[in-house]
């Protein structure tokens, strides 16, 4: 079996896991969109809220990224199946791109209802120079989030108290993306600066996800050999 | 595919990697140590196993069983001394030895929210097996029909455990370690385990097995080691020996 097919066959298990159990779509979402609309109330400021919309939009999908990672192990060693897949001889950086595919799958689409939320209650709007480079945060973010949650969700999978551990490891390390994406966001949505000023940001965003992809590949099998 | 026989065919001809001569021992373990932490769960362990045989380890718990099978499996480090499986060295080659072994564990492996079917046919294809192979595995533990529509989450502790096994046979193990694996089935199911093992061993396969139930094991077993802190106590019938073993004290001093 080749080493794409094995990435493949392991995300499109995750994604059918997902599928068949609901918990990003009836959880995760709504608990997203419910950490949106509370800050609206919280802020209560139309003007200050259409300014800060795509940092909210990025803590939102941060809060979430870490019930996701949680709940992508928490289908690996509920019964033993990653010693399973350790056994089966799956290759560990094919594990840990099918896992980040399927986490980054889950995390555009997360992201994509966000930023129609900021729009809707927030009255956010779209440059159409913007749409490019929110296109591009949207999916280097997506992926350097998938990646980092992979590799430190990994990490955690085998620690006692993983549920309080993996925020403490795992936000710290997210805070370039958090940064690098709103500012990206915001400058695609005008709310702060020009479209020009928002692409280092993704720049970084996607500089950040490069890193933690090739350094996933490399530091997955130790970590879940551990 | 009828029977094991024919899963264990198609992998010879689809792997022959760590293909090992049928006079050639299935595990050849020389003083082999294993810590877990800093304990040394093994102890100097030697044996020999040959292809096709079924041989049960029985012992209290905490001796070493579920540590043996795993050592066997290339999921843990040899500490100490030699160790072949498959033809696979355990020092350097545990990688390459990992997808001919099939462990059923105290857990099944199996995602609970995915269908009988979808999990037999996911650990099939992790090993490229045909869809008439995965049918035939289903087929063959009676989870054909409306089981395998079934999420796993719903089904008992004994279809479970069933379940986990027609994913071994789907993946085309040549050495099978079962810890305890008859729990949670019912005497059917039982009966079910023990003829698929005799099959699986005579069709080449080979199986180790730890169970503490010695009605079900002992008629099952063309060998037996008795296995207390980490050492063999002693052995009966078949072609496995038992070599010289050293104390737990000395193990843990020599690393």
């Amino acid at each position: 079996m080749t080493w794409w097919r094995t990435a493949w066959l392991i995300a499109r298990r995750d994604l059918l896991v997902e599928w068949r159990s609901r918990v990003a779509l009836n959880q995760v979402f709504p608990f997203a969109g419910i950490v949106m609309v509370m800050f609206g109330f919280a802020i209560d400021d139309t003007r200050l809220m259409e300014s800060i919309a795509p940092g909210l939009v990025m803590v939102a999908t941060m809060f979430s990224l870490l019930v996701l990672v949680q709940r992508s192990f928490a289908l690996e060693s509920e019964d033993g199946a990653l010693d399973a897949l350790r056994t089966a001889g799956v290759s560990s950086s094919a594990l840990f791109w099918g896992k980040s595919i399927a986490l980054a799958a889950q995390l555009a689409a997360l992201q994509a209802l966000l930023i129609v939320l900021a729009v809707v209650l927030y009255g956010s709007s779209v440059r159409p120079a913007g749409a490019p480079l929110l296109v591009a945060t949207w999916l280097s973010g997506s992926w350097g989030l998938a990646t980092v949650g992979t590799l430190y969700g990994g990490l955690a999978a085998g620690a006692r108290g993983r549920e309080t551990l993996l925020p403490l490891l795992l936000l710290p390390v997210v805070a370039p993306v958090l940064i690098g994406a709103t500012r990206a966001v915001e400058a695609a949505l005008g709310a702060r600066g020009t479209v020009v000023d928002g692409w280092p940001w993704m720049g970084l965003v996607a500089v950040f996800a490069v890193v933690f992809c090739v350094g996933g590949t490399l530091a997955f099998g130790p970590l879940i050999e551990e | 595919m009828d029977t094991v026989a024919d899963g264990a065919d198609a992998a010879k001809g689809a792997d022959p990697v760590g293909a090992v001569a049928p006079a050639d021992p299935v595990v050849v373990l020389d003083d082999a140590v294993a810590v877990l932490g800093r304990f040394p769960a093994l102890a100097g362990i030697s044996i020999t196993v040959h292809r096709g045989e079924i041989v049960w380890l029985r012992g209290p718990n905490g001796a070493g069983k579920t540590t043996l099978l795993r050592l066997c499996a290339g999921l843990l480090p040899l500490a100490r001394g030699t160790g072949r499986v498959l033809g696979c060295d355990l020092a350097t080659e545990r990688d390459r030895l990992r997808p001919l072994v099939g462990v059923l564990g105290h857990r099944n492996g199996l995602y609970l929210d995915l269908t009988v079917a979808e999990n037999v046919a996911f650990w099939g294809d992790t090993v490229g097996a045909a869809a008439t192979e995965v049918a035939a595995a289903l087929e063959r533990l009676g989870l054909a029909d409306r089981l395998a529509l079934l999420p796993v989450r719903r089904l008992s502790a004994g279809q479970q455990r069933r379940t986990a096994i027609a994913c071994l046979i789907a993946r085309r193990a040549e050495l099978w370690l079962l810890d305890e694996p008859h729990s949670g089935l019912d005497a059917a199911g039982r009966d079910d385990v023990d003829a698929l093992l005799r099959q699986a061993a005579a069709s080449g396969a080979t199986v180790m097995v730890a169970s503490h139930e010695y009605e079900r094991a002992g008629p099952l077993a063309t060998a037996v080691f008795d296995i207390r802190g980490g050492t063999v106590m002693g052995t009966a019938g078949g072609s496995v020996t038992a070599g010289a073993v050293a104390s737990p004290r000395d193990a843990g001093r020599d690393r």
